[in-house]
């Protein structure tokens, strides 16, 4: 294949991953948005719900699609049940501290990966794709349903979009996240908002997890490549920041498809992490994030 | 806070557990002992991390790189440049000081969880680039050091760190140094404004104190000792392995500290001697040593934050340093 179209599919690659990683990281950007908390666990959520997509599609057998569409209902409603859980049982016991809530979310994580290890096993398995067609460019044939993961999650951040901006969930959401002591004053539950978001976050990676399964097998330890993954978007774009999470997602995404096919992919996470890391030690607000207040 | 009433009493504890430890030497049998000499060094570790996370208030989820960076430190040292053993010693402390001097000049400009993010990343990279120079370092199968690489010539002594005798003393002579040196740093006037700093940064720092050459200063005391606990592990136990990179040797020092009690100068050890136990007795059960893992850090920050001997310190015995 020539240069051109070998980047074309590079391209087309990355954007697969940059969908998929613009709805994980925002339910970690809305997290800390909202709640000023890093949630540790967010990718043993990611993987929660890639590995309930399998066990659902299995028992529930019959055509692909039947199974799929469950998994994409059923699986991100688990997720969210126990991120309520975690919610309600520990955060809200330690008062959000920060220190405090990263330290529990790091139990929660290494929870969560040894019963998905003792329950589900070592192996990865593959959930079938709702449907197989193949789009037949001039060059190669590619995935319809990888387009259509694309079209999905471009679908669902125009939706939170629209929640986030012309909603009153999405005006609590907000008011919260600009001050909260304000938002008690004027009668909003933040208790119950804070309890909200967490689930919403960790649904929003379990659906992200359920789209990815059907071309990238579930496995226990699938959890950690999006945390670290979500971390740099989210800090990349700008803490609680939607329209900065979805470009540095493109970005990242793009990249990191671009650069793993023509380099080594260690070498391209390694550059990444620490240009991460020199971003947030001399420009902690983000690429495209304003200043904190 | 009432340290300085009875100095006395607290060397003559801290003796005193050096002692039944030089003591347990020559009575353990062989499979304990050997567990407890590894304890031992990571104790070390656990106190290195306790200096920064209990006394200065900083968390770090990044520590592992400098416990690495003493491993592959002495480990390469030894395997490829041939160095003698004291040398590798040196040379992955000089490795600690200048990581923790580099690291604590960029990520002290964050704070807070900011600075979490960062530790992480950059003890990603470090753990990454030890993947990437496979042929140099072992990759993921990480290298072994050979016997002969593990002798130490002073003039005509010769001491072989395979020896289980001779690798327990020099386990427990480094942890006793790390011990008092940490018990003399937080009892003096640099330890004294860390826990200054820990309490009220801003006041301490109109009171006039340098609080980010403090900081500074004490990320790099912090990275030597846990360096120095890194090349240990490497010339004792004889392995150098990609996982001593993780995120998870990042995160134990952390639970073996919150279990023991943070700010306690005995805390690293009983936290880290208790976990050990734990996961050694309950791994004849099951294999699912992270579910315990998981399941204590959780509990800790619920009902028990203080730790062990912070809980001890807080009910019972004030003077507890």
């Amino acid at each position: 294949m020539a240069f051109g179209p070998h980047l074309l599919l590079a391209v087309l690659e990355g954007l697969v991953t940059s969908a998929v990683l613009a709805l994980t990281a925002l339910g970690l950007s809305l997290v800390f948005g909202v709640m000023r908390v890093v949630n540790v666990a967010h990718g043993e959520l990611f993987m929660l719900g890639a590995v309930l997509a399998w066990a659902i599609a299995t028992s529930i057998g019959g055509s692909p699609a039947v199974g799929f569409m469950a998994a994409l209902v059923l699986a991100p409603l688990i997720v969210g049940a126990v991120a309520l859980a975690a919610e309600r049982l520990v955060l809200r016991k330690v008062n959000y501290d920060p220190e405090a809530t990263i330290v529990a979310t790091i139990g929660l994580l290494y929870i969560i990966q040894q019963l998905a290890l003792t329950f589900y096993g070592a192996d990865a398995r593959p959930v079938p794709p709702p449907f197989n067609m193949r789009i037949s460019l001039p060059w190669f044939g590619y995935s319809g349903y990888k387009l259509s993961i694309i079209a999905a999650s471009a679908l669902l951040l125009v939706v939170s979009w629209l929640v986030m901006t012309k909603t009153k969930a999405g005006l609590i959401m907000r008011a919260t996240q600009y001050d909260r002591e304000t938002a008690q004053a004027f009668g909003i539950p933040v208790d119950r908002v804070y309890a909200g978001v967490f689930a919403l976050g960790a649904m929003l990676a379990a659906i992200a997890a359920v789209l990815i399964v059907p071309i990238s097998q579930a496995h226990y330890l699938m959890g950690q490549d999006p945390l670290l993954l979500s971390f740099i978007v989210v800090i990349i774009g700008g803490l609680g920041s939607l329209r900065g999470t979805v470009v540095a997602a493109v970005l990242i995404g793009v990249s990191d498809g671009v650069i793993s096919m023509f380099f080594s992919p260690t070498l391209a996470k390694m550059i990444a992490t620490l240009l991460v890391a020199m971003v947030l030690v001399f420009r902690p607000q983000g690429l495209f994030g304003r200043a904190v207040r | 806070m009432t340290e300085g009433s009875s100095p006395a009493r607290a060397y003559v504890l801290h003796l005193a557990v050096i002692a039944i430890l030089v003591v347990l030497n020559f009575i353990l049998p062989a499979y304990h002992h050997g567990l407890l000499a590894r304890i031992l060094v990571l104790a070390t570790f656990a106190m290195g991390y306790n200096l920064l996370f209990g006394y200065v208030g900083l968390l770090s989820l990044g520590h592992a790189i400098f416990f690495a960076a003493g491993l592959y430190g002495a480990g390469l040292g030894v395997h490829h440049f041939e160095l003698s053993v004291p040398v590798a010693f040196m040379a992955a402390l000089a490795c600690g000081a200048v990581l923790s001097l580099v690291i604590g000049l960029l990520a002290l400009r964050t704070s807070g969880v900011a600075f979490m993010i960062v530790t992480m990343m950059f003890a990603q990279v470090l753990a990454l680039a030890i993947l990437y120079f496979a042929p140099l370092t072992g990759g993921d199968q990480g290298l072994v050091l050979q016997q002969q690489e593990r002798v130490v010539h002073l003039g005509d002594t010769v001491l072989d760190l395979t020896n289980p005798m001779t690798r327990y003393m020099v386990a427990l002579a480094l942890f006793s140094i790390v011990l008092l040196l940490t018990l003399g740093v937080v009892r003096s006037r640099f330890g004294r404004v860390l826990i200054a700093i820990r309490e009220n940064e801003e006041r301490t720092r109109m009171l006039g104190y340098d609080t980010f050459a403090n900081k500074l200063a004490a990320v790099v005391v912090s990275g030597v000792i846990c360096a120095a606990a890194g090349s240990a592990y490497a010339l004792l136990f004889g392995y150098v392995g990609a996982n001593f990179a993780s995120v998870q040797y990042s995160i134990l020092p952390l639970l073996w500290v919150l279990l023991g009690g943070a700010a306690t100068t005995l805390g690293p050890l009983i936290g880290t001697l208790f976990m050990y136990y734990v996961v050694d007795i309950t791994s004849g059960y099951t294999s699912a040593y992270l579910l315990i893992v998981g399941i204590a850090l959780i509990l800790l920050v619920l009902f028990f934050p203080k730790g062990i001997l912070g809980t001890i310190r807080q009910r019972w015995v004030r003077w507890l340093p």
